[in-house]
């Protein structure tokens, strides 16, 4: 990224400007088209009104110009006066800015093609992403540009002007004024913005009876009450995962999901590197593999990656995290008196843990193996790691800060700091505002983003609640199940689209600057706190610009300012860590485990796809395939093949999951790995009022999700229906078949058998083919991908999707295997199909040098190129489909309708320029990114220099958090996927056929604890 | 001139005569020509014709809809990038063989039965061809690019693939649809003359006048007729072998499990003989029975045809024991797999019933009763052709469902429109097949006339 592409807005969004269409499209336009003109006359009354109206005969004057020509007019063709310096036509720019998501922020750079956001990508300066980003960072995009966002203000369903709801607030405000906004509530989700945090702080200054809420239906509560438990304050923990060697997870996906999930899996990954191979710092103690315990109900990413991966029922964990805090001696958790004793001397001694007990005993998970856990923990003192799943009880949180204080983690491992949602510590809890609603003592109600009607739990039943408000006025991005049940509704702008700040998961504060006027003139929640001010109309950016000339010392600079929007990051803003101590007494916390064995627990988590429910009508999201279920489109209720068998069902049963009375339809799904008598339900599906694609998708979990049992119900009752639910998976098959597909060894075989991946198949000898072999001069591309790296995360089939302009297909287009993602995840499950080892295997295409696909296409549509690029043309391709079935990687993917978009106008903009778009009838499939290869070649010619080495990075091997995927040239000896190449892990996939594939992989490796014999997880 | 005409030997490897005694050479062209000339239009045909042409149309329904929407409609997907369209090909490329092999191979080797059944199987072959013809344009993601595998002087300077085998296909089938057209039209010529000369009404007249295209059936016409055959016949006799050797090489050329076996382009030629046979004996039950033919297409016809179906149904099954027998033996995991996921995977039940269709019925034609009972030979023909359209769905379907990597395995369902398609190209069949019978002469007069007994010409006579 040199500094030149690099760009801070130019102030005041002076560089976007709006075209035509944009302009003839806009609500207000189509609003006053839509309206009769006696109706209009009344506007000529107020001076707004009247100028509004003049601009919006200036729109339509110039939408009925364009209706006149016969095709609609694109933004190019409007000339600037003045060219911006920086933009030259058809070079993108890219700006740093921020994405958030909940809690959770990852700081981005966003690359804009002639004023349009068009793809985005990690800040590789900042330590939260390293470049990397994850999914739904990935799918922001499409969100922005979503059709169906709202996009007018909205009055009990009317089209209403702005300045409208601006007089019913100060109205509205000036009514509350008398009571000190007794009256007046503020509802938000997690606030990480320190601007908004001031302007409510401000706004409870001005009402000082008025209060703020925040609801987020996934949030770290639970782990912050354990903070307060453990150590008497509200903390968050940082986690440092490259500084661990040892690591036990209690149901805790930290590389799948939640805040700092980016950064986790980089950090995971740098200690997943072979030291004999030279890692990233060989002369680091660092360089060490790590091994990693995980104990869960359901199988994350980060139970698929463990060494040791233990099946247990959530609601099992906590007696596990007594287990180990008891075994670890942290000071007032007991053994259970039925636990037959052994020398406990003996053991302490073994541990080399003074006051260490022998361990009570945990479902599933024999003495032998929980003593080797232990030992193992204990053995690296302040280089290991316990960490507790967001759906754990605060009891489990306080146990773990107690065993990581026991083991001397805390500071090493582990640091804490205030959490970055203030709503978690400053905002009054989401219940007492339910209770304040039904009591009647709320006359106004904002609520700034999110939707609590459908993701509140429900036996609040907000929606209700609502109509005992007298004016209720909504946020959002779209018009959903929140939007309809308020007074008023206000499009909010896309973080894209905003002006605003955030706190990132490192603490630091970053800015977002936005990349585009908002397309549907949404506002952001700083513009709806300022109506409440005697300066109603200030923008976002003067708000948030305000904020920070007053919290930094002195007077802000231009420079200062600029050079904060440029690096996206602010200085001097990053969270001191705070210093804890542990506070005794945690035995007084002890309980008994909420669902008794046998029994069904419920547990709810965050889809990893339309996460909370706010995702829904985002179609990248909904046709990616889930880890390790590979559903796309709908949710399901998850189970153990044993439980199943046990409750009498099959996969695609619909069923009725009774909780407590409340009951909602789910399909059963079975999931080799889930622990017995566990459900697991993801949150966010079967939205009601959605748009268009969100639509009659999946179940709404909500509907048994209760105060009480927010993360794990227990006492759940699964019921037959006597229906059937058809699920959309891209992948039927789990089963290697014994073919050395994903080839995987312990460490401690390959460090005795380095060539073990090798010798797993017969290679063909070289030269063993008709052909002539070709020499490739110049650059000869090629990549690798470390299955050792890989979480599965499926950040790179999104990127992929969003670099390529690949079109999302539908359900019914997945049911029949049409999907057309050009990267794939593929996940293997091997041994017992109750507890099975997990793979996951990245396929792009091969880029075979002896390509089966390029033998047979009749008109030579798919040729090699210089550079060894198997290259696909698609003006050429006639559609015989010959070249995918003798693709013996089955990586190439056809538009057997038209599945691309081009007449949406937003889609448009959201297309990738330099990528063409691929018609029905023609074969598509990944190239390398040979867009990127080309952009860089010219960049490089232009400055008269050679390509560097890892200059062309390849939008997944950009995007992946774990480093995973490398490209490079072959022909140059010293880049980074020759190195890794050379290395003895590497192989081909599928090598006896002979296709000489560029893309090879790295072998896997576990590290397992040689003590705990692998039949037991 | 009392003898015995025939050389002695000539009867014996005919049971029964292959033309009913009592036939002049003008009862016969009576008897043939008056089915077009004179018999008119009956209602039957009509009801047969109107049946087919509903199918005809059914095809061009969802011809039109394919176009409007593209190959999506089908169930066809990755990894199964080809379903009914590739099945209906080969089968009906494969149907297509019996004609050309009757007229060219049969004659070459002067088997004289074969003369009552050559024309309308040369018909059959080239109403086949046309069928199978239909599928690999339509099968195409952008069909309108259609020429684009044929290598013209491209302005781009652009050629196809020559290492492709679907380029090969195009030369191969074309080059059998233009002989076999040919072959036919030139066949046709002496009994088109016939007709000319006996229609009753003037456009008829006209009609087959040009047709006939001036035939006087002088010595030096017949003369050059005969040269004229025998060098198409001499074309023709290694189109039979190459087109579906052809056909074959696009399996055997990939490098899919299942397809990528050296045995396919004798099995396939052998299965398609079979398939060929199967259908003429499917058209010729039927016309024999409607239009009295019994004299001309006798028992004896039947049952040579019923023994050429037992043998080439030992050839194809010898290719399914082949088959499992390599993968065996080669020992390739892959191969392997393929093999057992035939026999017992989700889509065992067509190979079982493919096993049961072709290896398991033909063997009742052991029995002579069999072979002589005309609604049983009728039934093998049909469960044969069936089977011959499984075998295809076998090697396409089953193949690609499941190949290297088990996380791209994917089933093959076939929609609405596979079916109409398939049934659409029966209707296109059929519906030329009555246009035919209805207006061209369905076994060959003249030809019949050379194996009357008066056409035997003592050979000492003369001299």
């Amino acid at each position: 990224m040199s500094d030149e592409q690099k760009n801070s807005a130019p102030f005041g969004g002076q560089g976007h400007w709006r075209s035509l269409e944009e302009l003839a499209d806009s609500p207000q336009v189509r609003e006053f088209l839509e309206r009769e003109f006696p109706e209009q006359a009344s506007e000529w009354n107020d001076p707004a009104g009247r100028r509004q109206f003049l601009q919006l005969m200036g729109a339509s004057l110039a939408l009925a110009g364009l209706a006149g020509c016969s095709e609609p007019l694109g933004e190019k063709i409007v000339p600037f006066v003045r060219q911006p310096e920086d933009l030259v036509p058809g070079k993108p720019l890219r700006y740093a800015t921020a994405v958030r998501l909940a809690a959770s922020t990852l700081p981005v750079l966003v690359t804009s093609t002639m004023g349009r956001p068009t793809k985005i990508e990690g800040n590789p300066e900042h330590p939260d992403s390293q470049g990397a980003t994850d999914a739904f960072t990935q799918a922001a995009l499409l969100t922005l540009y979503d059709p169906d966002r709202s996009k007018t203000v909205t009055n009990l369903g009317g089209i209403r002007p702005y300045s409208d709801l601006l007089g019913v607030i100060r109205d509205a405000a000036e009514a509350q004024k008398g009571d000190r906004g007794a009256g007046l509530r503020i509802l938000t989700g997690a606030v990480t913005s320190p601007t908004l945090v001031s302007q409510i702080g401000e706004l409870l200054r001005n009402f000082p009876e008025a209060k703020w809420h925040r609801h987020e239906a996934v949030d770290g509560d639970n782990a912050l009450a354990g903070a307060r438990l453990a150590f008497g304050e509200a903390v968050e923990a940082h986690l440092h995962l490259d500084q661990a060697d040892v690591i036990l997870s209690l149901d805790a996906d930290f590389l799948g999901g939640g805040v700092g999930r980016v950064r986790h899996a980089k950090e995971f990954a740098q200690r997943r590197r072979v030291p004999a191979e030279g890692g990233s710092d060989p002369g680091s103690r660092n360089n060490a593999m790590n091994r990693l315990y995980v104990a869960e109900s359901m199988p994350s990413l980060t139970g698929s990656v463990a060494d040791h991966r233990f099946r247990l029922r959530s609601s099992d964990v906590e007696a596990l995290a007594r287990a180990v805090a008891a075994g670890l001696g942290v000071l007032g958790v007991s053994r259970p008196a039925d636990v037959p004793r052994l020398s406990e001397a003996d053991l302490a001694a073994s541990l080399g843990v003074p006051g260490a007990q022998r361990p009570a005993s945990v479902p599933g998970i024999s003495e032998a193996t929980l003593t080797a856990i232990i030992k193992d923990l204990a053995k690296h003192r302040s280089r290991s790691l316990v960490v507790a799943g967001l759906a754990q009880p605060p009891e489990v949180h306080a146990l773990v800060h107690a065993v990581n204080h026991a083991l001397g983690n805390i500071g090493t491992t582990v640091t804490f700091h205030a959490p970055l949602d203030a709503g978690a510590i400053e905002a009054a809890p989401f219940s007492e505002l339910a209770n304040d609603m039904g009591a009647g003592r709320v006359q106004f109600l904002m609520v700034l983003g999110g939707n609590p009607v459908f993701t509140a739990p429900v036996d609040i039943s907000f929606g209700d609640l609502l109509t005992k408000v007298g004016l209720t006025i909504h946020l959002g991005l779209y018009d959903d199940e929140t939007a309809v049940r308020c007074h008023w509704h206000v499009p909010e702008a896309h973080d894209l689209e905003s002006w605003s700040d955030a706190r990132c998961p490192d603490g630091s504060v970053t800015l977002l600057q936005p990349l585009i006027e908002p397309l549907y003139h949404g506002k952001t929640p700083h513009e709806l706190l300022a109506a409440f001010t005697d300066r109603p109309l200030r923008t976002s950016a003067e708000i948030v610009k305000e904020h920070w000339s007053k919290q930094i010392p002195g007077v802000l600079t231009e420079t200062q300012w600029r050079r904060a929007l440029h690096d996206g990051v602010v200085a001097g803003t990053a969270l001191p860590p705070t210093a804890v101590t542990l506070r005794g007494g945690l035995g007084a916390a002890s309980r008994e485990s909420n669902a008794a064995a046998g029994e069904l627990e419920l547990v709810f988590r965050p889809d990893p796809s339309v996460y909370d429910g706010r995702f829904a009508n985002n179609g990248w999201l909904q046709e990616l395939p889930r880890p390790l279920t590979k559903l796309t489109w709908d949710n399901a209720a998850l189970v153990s093949p044993a439980t199943a068998k046990r409750l009498g069902f099959k996969s695609e049963d619909l069923v009725t999951l009774n909780v407590g009375g409340r009951r909602v339809r789910a399909p059963l799904w079975i999931l080799p790995g889930h622990a017995d008598d566990s459900v697991t339900v993801h949150l966010g599906y079967g939205r009601e009022r959605v748009g268009r694609v969100g639509k009659h998708t999946g179940f709404n979990a909500y509907a048994v999700r209760q105060s009480a049992s927010r993360w794990i119900a227990p006492d759940v009752r699964i019921e037959a229906t006597g229906k059937r639910y058809r699920l959309a998976t891209t992948q039927d098959h789990g089963s290697m078949e014994g073919r050395p597909l994903v080839r995987h060894a312990t460490l401690a075989h390959y460090l005795q058998h380095p060539d073990f991946a090798q010798e797993m198949e017969e290679a063909p000898p070289a030269g063993l083919t008709m052909n002539p072999p070709v020499k490739y001069e110049g650059h000869a591309w090629g990549m690798a991908i470390d299955l050792n790296a890989c979480t599965g995360c499926n950040a790179c089939t999104i990127a992929c999707q969003a670099e390529n302009n690949i079109p999302v297909v539908g359900k019914e287009q997945v049911l029949v295997n049409r999907e057309m993602h050009w990267i794939r995840v593929d996940r293997y499950f091997e041994g017992e199909p109750e507890s099975p080892g997990v793979h996951h295997q990245p396929v792009p295409c091969m880029q075979c040098e002896d390509a089966p696909c390029e033998q047979v296409c009749p008109v030579a549509a798919t040729a090699h190129s210089s550079e060894g690029l198997n290259d696909m043309v698609y003006n050429r391709c006639v559609g015989t489909r010959y070249c995918a079935n003798n693709c013996p990687y089955k990586v190439r993917r056809f538009n057997f309708l038209q599945y691309s978009d081009y007449t949406l106008p937003t889609a448009r903009l959201l297309f990738n320029p330099n990528v063409t778009v691929r018609t029905r009838g023609v074969m598509e499939k990944c190239t390398y990114c040979v867009q990127r290869i080309n952009g860089v070649r010219i960049d490089a010619e232009v400055e008269g220099r050679p390509i560097r080495d890892l200059e062309i990075l390849t939008a997944c091997q950009q995007v992946c958090p774990s480093d995973a995927i490398v490209f490079g040239d072959l022909n140059d000896p010293r880049s980074r996927v020759t190195h890794w190449k050379a290395g003895p892990r590497n192989y081909a996939l599928l090598g006896n056929l002979n296709t000489r594939p560029r893309t090879t992989y790295l072998a896997s490796l576990k590290n397992p604890n040689p003590e705990i014999s692998r039949g037991e997880e | 001139m009392e003898h015995d005409p025939r050389p002695p030997g000539a009867e014996e490897p005919f049971q029964s005569p292959i033309v009913a005694p009592g036939y002049t050479f003008a009862t016969l062209s009576d008897k043939i020509g008056s089915i077009v000339l004179a018999r008119g239009t009956r209602y039957g045909w009509l009801v047969g014709f109107g049946i087919s042409f509903s199918l005809l149309m059914l095809l061009l329904v969802a011809v039109s809809t394919l176009f409007l929407k593209g190959v999506g409609i089908w169930g066809v997907n990755i990894p199964v990038g080809w379903g009914f369209d590739i099945i209906n090909f080969v089968w009906w490329i494969g149907i297509g063989h019996a004609g050309t092999l009757i007229s060219a191979i049969l004659l070459l080797l002067r088997q004289s039965w074969r003369q009552s059944i050559n024309r309308f199987a040369e018909a059959m072959t080239l109403f086949a061809v046309a069928c199978a013809g239909m599928f690999p344009l339509l099968h195409m993601g952008r069909p309108w690019f259609f020429y684009w595998m044929t290598p013209y002087p491209s302005t781009m300077g652009v050629w196809p693939n020559f290492r492709s085998p679907l380029v090969w296909d195009v030369f191969a089938v074309s080059t059998y649809a233009t002989v076999s057209a040919l072959f036919w039209f030139v066949g046709l010529l002496p009994d088109l003359a016939t007709l000319r000369d006996r229609a009753r009404n003037r456009p008829a007249r006209i009609i087959y006048g040009m047709l006939a295209m001036g035939w006087r059936g002088s010595a030096a016409h017949w003369h050059r007729y005969e040269v004229a055959s025998l060098l198409l016949a001499g074309l023709a006799t290694p189109l039979v072998v190459s087109v579906h050797t052809v056909v074959s090489f696009d399996f055997t050329i990939g490098i899919i499990p299942g397809w990528h076996a050296t045995i396919f382009p004798p099995y396939f030629v052998a299965g398609a003989i079979y398939a060929g046979f199967a259908m003429v004996l499917l058209i010729a039950i039927p016309l024999r029975a409607v239009y009295g033919l019994g004299d001309f297409i006798t028992l004896q016809h039947l049952r040579n045809m019923a023994k050429v179906l037992l043998a080439t149904s030992m050839i194809v099954c010898y290719g399914y024991a082949m088959e499992a027998f390599f993968a065996w033996y080669s020992g390739n995991p892959y191969e392997q797999y393929m093999i057992l996921n035939r026999m017992l995977g989700p889509y065992a039940w067509i190979y079982w019933m493919l096993l049961f269709c072709n290896l398991a019925t033909p063997q009742l034609l052991w029995f002579g009763r069999v072979r002589d009972s005309i609604p049983a030979l009728f039934a093998i023909s049909l469960v044969v052709s069936l089977g011959m359209w499984l075998e295809r769905f076998v090697i396409v379907v089953t193949s690609l469902s499941r190949d290297f990597l088990p996380s791209s395995w994917g089933m093959y369902y076939p929609t609405r429109w596979d079916f109409a398609t398939f049934f659409g190209s029966i209707g296109l069949f059929l519906t030329l097949l009555f246009l035919f019978i209805r207006f061209l002469p369905m076994i060959s007069i003249f030809e019949m006339r050379t194996i009357l007994p008066q056409a035997e010409v003592d050979d000492h006579a003369g001299h």
